[in-house]
This record gives C-alpha cells, structure tokens and sequence, in this order.
C-alpha cells in the first residue's frame, strides 16, 4: 500500500517536471525559482529542527551502556561503548557517524527446532547502510565541480579516484553503481522481510524511490543520454552567483534530476532523513556515563518544602508526651 | 541544558559547509567557455558544419570518439558515414584535429571549466599550439 503511494508520487513528480519544462516551458521555474526555493527551505528547516531540539532539556545523562563502565582501576572499562570523558564521547560519536558502530551489533533472533533460540550476526544492513551512506556522500561532494570554478583539487582528486574504472573513453564512478546497488538492496529488505514490511511506512518508502529516481537520472544522463554539460554548469554556477541564466538546450533528463534533488532538499527537513542533524544531537549516545562520578543536580528543581520528624516532634513533643507516645528528646 | 553553545556552533559550522559554494564563489564572475572557430580550416569551409550537428557534438562528443576508436581499433573500419551521408575518416589528429587546430580552444577549455580529465593524450600526440 505505503509502497504503491510512495512510487505513484515520485511518478507523479517525473510527469510534473516533464510536462512543466517539456510541454510549458516552465525552464525558469524549475532550473532556478524552485532550486532557491529547496535551497531555503532545506536551511531554515534543518536550523529549525536543530533548535528546536537543543530547547529540549536533557538534565541527566541518560547514554546506553553497552560494555563496562569506568569502576575500580583494575577492572578493564569499555571506553567507546561506555564512555565516562568527553574524550571517549568523541570517540564512540565519530565510531557512530562515520561508521554505524552500533548497527553493527545488529543480531537477528531466531527460534530453532528445541525449542532452542539462537542470535546470528546481522552484518547486511549494516553494509548497505555504510554503502550507501559513503556513495551519497562522495556523489554529494563530486557533485561540487557543477558548482565551483575554479574546481578545488580535492574534487578533482575525488573524481580521479571514484572515476579509476572506465565506461568507453569515460570514467566510470564506482560510487554510481555502489548506490543503486545498496539502494536496492534497502529497499528489497523492506520488501522480503515481513517483519521489516509490516512496519514500513509511506515514509520509508517514499525517500528510497526519490533516491533511486535521482540516482537513475543523474546516470543515464552521465553514460546513456547525454545532455549538454556545459550548458548545466552554466545554470548551477549562475544559481551560486546569484545570477541566474536559463541556458538554451538543456535536456529534459537535467531538469527530472534537479526537480528531484530539489524536492529531496526541501523534504529533507521534515522527514527521516533529517537523521543527518538528529545523530549528533542523540543524548542516548553524546553523553559520558558519569552518573556516579558526578552530581547532576535537575537545573530546574524548585525547592521543595520540607517537614523534618526533627521539626515535628518540635511541633507535637507536649501533645505526644500527653497521649503517652515515644518522643526522641526529652 | 548548557550545550546550546554547542549545538548552535555545530549547525552554523554545518549551514557554512553547505553553502560552501555560494560564499567561495562570491563576487566571482564564472563566464562559460565560449570557443572561437576562427582556425585556417574553420575558416576555409564553405559550411561551417562539423561531422554531426553542433549540438549532438557538444552532448555526445565523447561517445562519437568512442565508438571511432572501436571502429578503427577493434574494427580496421576506418570510413564514419555521417547522418547527412558525408563520409570522413574516423582520426582524432587527421579529422578532428584538422579544423579544430587549437586544444586550448576545444578541448581544454570546456573540459577544465567542468574539471573533465580525459585519457586522449595519453596514447595520442598532443597538437602543437598554435595560438
């Protein structure tokens, strides 16, 4: 259902862009109006998220633990898994950015003839996770050559090493196959696994299609149906000089994949994806677990009015005397 | 509680990289590469019309020479019968080279602007320049 929903509307969105630049002539509209429109919208909303999540009390550490916290000298403490210093934060954050530490503890449980159950090591996801999250990554910074002039080297030394294999005379990018691959492979998982389908949302679906869209289109476009790079550049790099052009003859394939983009920036925000911001602001992960090493006292604690049983023996000493009651002080 | 210092350092650290291109670009004025035909050959044609229209030239280039290189390599076909039925010799030096005289104009130009890095040279004789 969610997945009918999900490709019916990146369909929905081809057809837009089509009939807009195709048959309307719409070329201004979305090679400049809408990209500045996704550029903002992906700005302020990501500045919005982030905010509103730093308002957000976090007054005690509240890390998973997942190994041996810092205890006496001579019991080996796990520093990464259950950090007590900033230090070991860093650490155990970068580990879960750069490579989904904690995806990789990934089990799969299983009960067997017994009845006995088992756990297996799930390393799948956590490969196609890292697959695809890389790709993205080196395509996103590759992809600055459209957008700088000149070109700084690290994009060019990116490009030579991505481009090593060779389609024809061109250089074929690795990272091109790399994520239509783990991208499949994302959304097969959500397919094949019943258990991982029974939970898959529109959600879910909806940003795997709006990736492989961009994804197909950027390569067809590279290696099957070329369109006239010069001219594209020429669009991107008045976009970053604030002065926009609409050069003539650009391909239709240019603008699927740029209304894609575009729409994937703007939904970024105020979907899943936004993921991107929320990793490092997780207090499950970015807090040292120094519960008992250090006082944390709730910031906002209103002080609480107490009777002491010192204050009221003070108070009753007579009357319990009177009633034949145990008093502590004479 | 007190990490908004943090966090609002990390995401003006991070809208600074995104919009890395706007800021490094800034003030810059990024002409397009516009090549000039004004070479002897060029300028003796009566047509001005290179082996296929200019702009399936300007898209498709690459894979013209592609399959060229098949063609002479692979092949020992050396004739390319062009859409409007010209014929001409499938040579990078001999053919393409003969009108556009200049690397600077044609190649480098374009392929720099776009931070292309093609192998051409690497086996064929790089064209004097002749400026």
């Amino acid at each position: 259902m969610g997945m009918a929903f999900s490709f019916l509307i990146v369909v929905a969105l081809i057809m837009v862009v089509t009939l807009g630049v195709g048959v309307a002539g719409l070329q201004y509209m979305f090679g400049v109006i809408i990209p500045y429109a996704a550029i903002a919208i992906f700005l302020a909303g990501m500045a919005y998220r982030v905010i509103k999540w730093a308002r957000a009390p976090v007054p005690f550490r509240i890390p998973t633990t997942a190994g041996q916290q810092k205890s006496l000298p001579w019991i080996k403490a796990s520093t990464f898994d259950n950090p007590s210093s900033t230090a070991g934060v860093i650490g155990r954050m970068a580990l879960e950015v750069l490579f989904f530490r904690s995806l990789l503890r990934n089990t799969k449980m299983e009960l067997h003839q017994g009845p006995r159950l088992a756990y297996h090591w799930e390393k799948w996801l956590w490969l196609g996770g890292l697959l695809f999250h890389w790709s993205f990554l080196i395509i996103f910074l590759r992809h600055l050559r459209f957008f700088t002039e000149p070109v700084p080297s690290f994009v060019s030394r990116l490009e030579g090493i991505d481009g090593f294999f060779r389609f024809g005379v061109q250089g074929l990018y690795i990272t091109d196959i790399i994520i239509l691959v783990a991208v499949t492979y994302l959304f097969l998982r959500r397919v094949v696994i019943p258990q991982v389908r029974y939970i898959s949302l529109p959600a879910d679906y909806f940003p795997l299609f709006l990736i492989l869209g961009i994804a197909s289109t950027g390569i067809l476009m590279r290696y099957f149906f070329r369109v006239d790079i010069t001219a594209v550049k020429e669009l991107t790099i008045g976009l970053v000089t604030f002065s926009p052009r609409v050069p003539e003859g650009v391909g239709i394939l240019f603008y699927i994949h740029l209304f894609l983009v575009c729409i994937l920036g703007a939904y970024f925000p105020f979907s899943k994806l936004v993921h991107m911001g929320g990793i490092f602001l997780s207090p499950t992960r970015n807090l040292p677990n120094d519960s008992r090493a250090r006082r944390h006292i709730n910031p906002w604690n209103y002080p609480v009015k107490v009777h002491t049983y010192e204050e009221y023996e003070e108070e009753f000493r007579e009357k319990m005397k009177m009633a034949g009651l145990p008093v502590e002080k004479g | 509680m007190n990490d908004s210092r943090y966090i609002i350092t990390g995401l003006i650290v991070f809208i600074v990289l995104v919009t890395f291109p706007f800021w490094a670009n800034a003030g810059k004025a990024a002409p397009a590469p516009a090549p000039s035909l004004d070479t002897p050959a060029i300028q003796q044609l009566p047509e001005k019309q290179c082996v296929e229209a200019t702009a399936y030239m300007r898209t498709d280039h690459m894979k013209l020479l592609d399959e060229w290189r098949t063609q002479v390599v692979r092949e020992g076909k050396r004739i390319y019968v062009a859409s409007n039925g010209k014929e001409y010799e499938m040579s990078l030096e001999k053919t393409c080279l003969e009108c556009h005289s200049s690397k600077a104009q044609f190649c480098d130009q374009c392929h720099n602007y776009l931070d292309v890095q093609p192998d051409c040279w690497t086996c064929h004789i790089e064209p004097k320049e002749n400026k």
